[in-house]
């Protein structure tokens, strides 16, 4: 168990390095409160836009005084209309992601946990609104959302051995984010970033994996469990099979990926001994990219 | 028992245990390697996939072949294998006497021969023999006792050689003592011929079959060196002509350190078919008088080493007069006819009484020699008592002095009466005085006293007590010429008349040379005849072993002197080197006409040689075979396991680590002394000395802090961090300069680190003693840490001080001061004296001073306080006030930077008032 407490100091010595991140908004019909997302329109909101001259109509008190004295005309001051976004995330809690190959190493759950966090912590920081994939916890914004996410993340529930992404809780043209070994059945993962795209979610995927289970090191005769237990695997030569893992890895990979391609989605892998800024980086310049 | 070629086994039946090895092999063929259980979440990516290969499920079969071959050793092991068994049946019966000669010669092959012994004692016990152990060097008296051979196996490595040859005696009454029973005999000669060795077979064979057993090995022996007509002549011979061979002789002596080692080797060639071989050495004379023995390389035997004794060495004669101020008068030089005289048999020294002193001269001569500063007598009288002998002559100046007048000076035998007296001069009635001739008790008993030698003026001496018993000599009158006093180990001689011919014509006499040998004052060249040895004591200061080492005597007693002449070596005169009164003799085990023949034996006895070939049991190496295989079993099973590398390889890595870890010697201790000299020496290093007072020490390490950092920015020094100094347990020779503040409180520290501190300053190290109170006194005894700088400084070797002059090279060695400030303003700052004779020459800006980095530089300014920083660089203490302070500080770091400098450089800066003079001459 996790304090919630350590997980979001953590979570915010992560984003320290990074400004705020700003997702870029698309077509947000719905949502339409605001907040720091330039619409490139005038509109309400508190950037300056531009200058136009004042039409009849204009209220006295909307013309801009010192700009006009500067000149015959009369101005008015324009604001660019803002809004905020909405994002979803998913840390997959399966009892496949409470594996670390080393001491030294954190769990993947716990690599997970913290990246997704520290993204939380950067979209709040930007104004947006930040949530989890199931109800329990729709997207809000503000400081109180991250105590409720740190709160929520740091839970250890009963959990299957592998996880499925969960898209009740996803509002329309909304963005996700889902972290991830994807070792498990990939038909869930399927049907829910076609779910996703249906519902015109964009976002991205993180696969999170142990350094082990990139490379394989094993030899001689060996039973491979899973962390529940549910699924074993005996070997004489676990030398021989390293190769035929290694295909059947790169083929799951691709299948991610080619899955992101058609849903417009974006996919990265990490690996748990490499440092979490680098995903984290990913993560704020996929977020930005979409449009 | 069952032999196989050249292996034999003492229990075949247990081989029977080969049979079973192919069952071991199908059982061990049919467990396969236990699986590891292991956590891997990517476990969906494995499921379906097949192993290509199903035969791993065995033990691959070279590890199959191994655990057969470490349980066959195992097998082979325990049925008792054994090579060359020797399965000769007759060992022979009844009771064997071995007997070994165990003389110095046996000692170059002593192991062999133990283990001949030993061979022979295996023969015996399995034949059940009793056996008798003997060496004719260390007979057990009576007859010899049959045991059972085990009883002398434990005893054997109790026998010893000795350095000596048994003698015809000792032989027979041996042999006498033997009884009637019959025995066989296993001889073990040395290969020497010996007169009683006919007599021995003789008897030995009346009671039995004799068998010799002689090495191989040739015999060689080192003669005592020896001096012909002034060259060192060493000889050696060996026991049977042969091959032309060439031997090696070591040298060996102490150096001037003081550390024992080789100091020349001499080669020594034997013609084809000669005995004798000999060779010069020619070496310089203080590399001579420093050989304490010679020895073959390469032979552990007493034979092959030569002591030298004092016949090799020329004594180191040290002489003084008084400042002769009659230039050009060499006949009458006061030691013109001593060097006469001692020229030829000994090493004159001549010097300063320091110098002298640290020569450590076998004697010392001052002639005319009165007054002596207290320093120089207390030196004078400690080294006299370490056996020194002094030898004063009178003179002019003696005679008008007061020395030894009222009371006897120490370093004067006798009393003096003023002025002396004057006989058959020319205003003098009376004939000069010829000598009485000398008493028994006197040194010089036995010489001739030639009519010729006058006495024409003495000092004389005061009727004393002790007056009598003190003359060694004295005139036809009876009044005394030669006096002396025993000082402890040492003498005072005084000669009452000049060294020269002035007051007597004793010094032109051959008698003067006979009385100088006699006090072996100059070398005697020759050993000492019977009638000189009678009466006499000597005390054996080194025992020479029959391995040719040397041991310290300890507790042996003395000899009387007779015994030592013409001596051969026996059980109670043990080789080695004795002392007598004022020389010493080496007894050698070959003397210069000891006879060296091989042994001759009769043909009808069988000689043999030491080879033997010996059973060797092969237990113990099949059963480490075994083990070893198994250990490397253990790695192979771990690696095909997949358990040696990649992950959690730890516990068995840490198992393996276990298992093969070596009985390693314990990692030697880092020694602290040289981890103290490695950091006092990688860089130039800053040191105060420890008062024991914290806040002061830590104040001089933060001042020497602050002038390394200044240092270092300013200058090509760059010490690294200063270093407290223990004055006594750290050694002081790796700094150049020591900073000691005093306080009133300060210990006085030990004599050893007075001795350390006189040492550090006459090899050129510098103390800064800082008084820290010129606020309050000037320079002198008027605070407390004054009067305790005085006491702390009373037992240094400080030369006489002066306040800095104003051309003193510390005033310019970086830059250009005037004053030297720290924390307070004086002008008392002391450094050594310039010498008197310092003078400013024209046209140059300084004077020529004195050559040397000043010893000491005493003050009270508390330079640390103004040098010292703290942790970030800033000043700890005020000086002074607003800028002027800081600029009391600045002078204050310029002093710390000019006095490294001059510590560093030493006079270099002094030397460059030769600049314009060098400039000149290379203008030309």
């Amino acid at each position: 168990m996790i304090h919630p407490a350590d997980l979001r100091a953590r979570a915010e010595a992560l984003t320290g390095p990074l400004p705020p991140l700003l997702a870029a908004a698309e077509h947000l019909a719905t949502t339409v409160l605001l907040g720091e997302h330039g619409r490139r329109r005038p509109g309400l909101g508190d950037e300056f836009w531009q200058y136009r001259p004042a039409r009849p109509g204009d209220e006295h008190r909307m013309v801009d005084w010192r700009r006009s004295a500067r000149s015959d005309a009369h101005y008015v001051r324009e604001k660019e209309w803002q809004a905020a976004q909405s994002v979803v995330i998913w840390p997959d809690n399966a009892q496949a992601m409470r594996f670390a190959s080393s001491k030294d190493l954190p769990t993947k759950a716990l690599s997970a946990r913290i990246i997704a966090l520290a993204t939380a912590v950067l979209l709040i920081r930007g104004g947006e609104r930040v949530g989890l994939t199931d109800l329990e916890l729709p997207p809000r914004s503000g400081p109180l959302q991250l105590l409720r996410l740190a709160e929520a993340l740091s839970r250890e529930d009963e959990a299957l051995d592998y996880g499925a992404p969960e898209t009740r809780g996803m509002p329309a043209h909304s963005r996700a984010v889902f972290l991830s070994d994807f070792l498990g059945d990939i038909a869930p993962v399927e049907h829910a970033l076609t779910r996703a795209a249906d519902k015109g979610v964009k976002g991205a995927i993180l696969q999170i994996l142990d350094p082990q289970e990139e490379a394989f090191p094993f030899d001689g005769r060996t039973i491979f469990e899973s962390v529940g237990g549910t699924l074993s695997h005996e070997t004489r030569k676990a030398r021989d099979l390293r190769d035929r893992y290694l295909d059947r890895l790169a083929a799951r990979k691709d299948v991610l990926q080619s899955l992101a391609r058609t849903t417009g989605w974006q996919y990265h892998c990490h690996h748990t001994d490499r440092p979490g800024t680098a995903a984290l980086l990913w993560l704020y310049q996929a977020l930005e990219r979409i449009h | 028992m069952l032999v196989l070629g050249p292996i034999g086994f003492t229990a075949p039946w247990l081989l029977l245990g080969l049979v079973l090895l192919p069952v071991l092999w199908i059982l061990l063929r049919a467990v396969p390697p236990a699986p590891i259980r292991r956590l891997f979440p990517a476990v969906t990516l494995l499921l379906g996939l097949e192993d290509e290969e199903s035969e791993t499920d065995k033990t691959p079969w070279w590890l199959l072949l191994l655990r057969t071959l470490a349980i066959a050793a195992v097998i082979l092991g325990f049925a008792g294998p054994i090579l060359n068994p020797d399965s000769r049946e007759d060992f022979g019966s009844g009771p064997l006497l071995v007997l070994l000669d165990g003389t110095w010669a046996d000692a170059r092959d002593w192991p062999r021969r133990l283990d001949r012994v030993e061979a022979l004692l295996d023969e015996a016990a399995r034949a059940g023999r009793p056996v008798a152990v003997a060496t004719l060097t260390d007979p057990a008296p009576g007859a010899p006792q049959f045991q059972p051979a085990e009883s002398w196996s434990a005893r054997l490595p109790n026998l010893e050689p000795k350095p000596w040859s048994p003698d015809d005696a000792a032989v027979s009454a041996w042999l006498d003592g033997l009884g009637n029973d019959g025995f066989e005999t296993f001889w073990m000669s040395d290969g020497l011929a010996q007169p009683w060795r006919a007599t021995l077979l003789a008897g030995l064979e009346s009671r039995g079959e004799v068998r010799v057993f002689e090495s191989p090995r040739p015999i060689a022996v080192l003669r005592p060196a020896r001096f012909d007509a002034g060259t060192l002549i060493l000889s050696g011979a060996r026991a049977a002509p042969g091959e032309a061979t060439e031997f090696t002789v070591a040298a060996h002596g102490l150096d001037p350190a003081g550390t024992p080692r080789v100091l020349a080797r001499i080669p020594l060639r034997f013609d084809q078919g000669a005995t004798e071989a000999e060779t010069e050495v020619s070496l310089p004379p203080e590399l001579r008088n420093r050989i304490t023995r010679f020895a073959i390389e390469g032979t552990r035997s007493a034979g092959a080493v030569s002591l030298a004794d004092d016949t090799l060495r020329r004594r180191e004669v040290a002489l003084v007069a008084s400042r002769d101020d009659r230039e050009g008068l060499e006949l009458l030089s006061p030691t013109h006819y001593l060097e006469q005289a001692l020229e030829p048999t000994a090493d004159l020294i001549e010097g300063s009484f320091d110098d002298i002193l640290l020569a450590n001269p076998d004697a010392l001569i001052l002639a005319d020699v009165a007054t002596l500063s207290p320093a120089e007598q207390a030196a004078l009288l400690d080294w006299v008592e370490k056996g020194g002998l002094l030898v004063r002559f009178a003179g002019p100046r003696l005679a008008a002095s007061d020395v030894s007048r009222d009371v006897e000076d120490p370093l004067m035998p006798v009393r003096l009466r003023a002025g002396g007296r004057s006989v058959g001069g020319a205003m003098s009635w009376g004939e000069p005085k010829a000598l009485r001739p000398f008493g028994p008790d006197s040194p010089f008993f036995g010489l001739d006293v030639p009519g010729e030698v006058t006495i024409s003026a003495q000092l004389m001496a005061q009727p004393d007590p002790q007056l009598s018993e003190r003359t060694i000599a004295s005139l036809a009158d009876g009044t005394p010429l030669v006096t002396r006093k025993r000082i402890e180990d040492g003498q005072v001689v005084l000669f009452h008349t000049t060294a020269n011919a002035e007051w007597s014509s004793l010094p032109l006499s051959g008698l003067f040379v006979q009385m100088l040998e006699r006090l072996a004052i100059s070398t005697r060249p020759t050993l000492p005849t019977l009638e000189e040895m009678a009466g006499t004591t000597w005390t054996p200061n080194q025992i020479l072993t029959a391995f040719g080492d040397i041991e310290d005597a300890g507790v042996f007693p003395g000899v009387p002197g007779e015994d030592l002449v013409d001596a051969t070596p026996g059980p109670d005169l043990l080789p080695g080197l004795y002392a007598g009164e004022d020389r010493r003799i080496a007894l050698n085990v070959i003397g210069a006409d000891t006879a060296i023949t091989a042994a001759s034996w009769p043909a009808r006895i069988p000689v043999e040689g030491l080879a033997v070939q010996r059973e060797t049991p092969l237990k113990g190496a099949c059963l480490t075979a075994a083990l070893i295989a198994l250990m490397i079993d253990v790695i192979a099973s771990l690696w095909i396991a997949g358990r040696l590398f990649g992950p959690r390889s730890g516990a068995a890595a840490i198992l393996l680590t276990l298992a093969f870890a070596m009985p390693a010697p314990p990692a030697a201790a880092q020694d602290s002394d040289d981890a103290f000299a490695l950091a006092a020496t990688h860089e130039v290093v800053l040191a105060h000395v420890v008062t024991g007072d914290d806040r002061l020490d830590a104040l001089a390490q933060a001042g020497l802090l602050g002038l390394s950092e200044i240092l270092f920015e300013r200058t090509s020094v760059e010490p690294s961090d200063p270093i407290a100094v223990d004055l006594e347990t750290d050694e002081l020779a790796f700094f150049p300069i020591l900073y000691w503040p005093v306080s009133p409180e300060q210990p006085i520290p030990s004599d050893q680190a007075y001795a350390k501190l006189n040492t550090y300053l006459r090899s050129g190290g510098m103390i800064v003693f800082d008084t820290r109170d010129a606020d309050v006194a000037r320079y002198g005894t008027s605070t407390p840490a004054g009067r305790r700088l005085q006491q702390l400084a009373a037992s240094l070797d400080i030369p006489p001080l002066e306040p800095v002059p104003e051309d003193h090279v510390l005033t310019r060695t970086f830059y250009l001061l005037k004053d030297f400030p720290g924390r307070f303003i004086s002008p008392d700052v002391w450094v050594e004296a310039a010498p008197a004779d310092a003078e400013r020459v024209e046209g140059m800006p300084f004077r020529n001073l004195n050559d040397n980095v000043t010893p000491v530089v005493v003050g009270g300014n508390d330079w640390a306080s103004a040098w010292a920083i703290d942790d970030a660089g800033r000043p700890m203490y005020p000086v002074g006030r607003g800028f002027a302070g800081e600029r009391q500080r600045e002078i204050a770091y310029r002093f710390g930077v000019n006095l490294i400098m001059h510590v560093l450089t030493g006079n270099y800066k002094s030397d460059q008032v030769h600049v314009p003079a060098l400039l000149d001459r290379l203008g030309q």
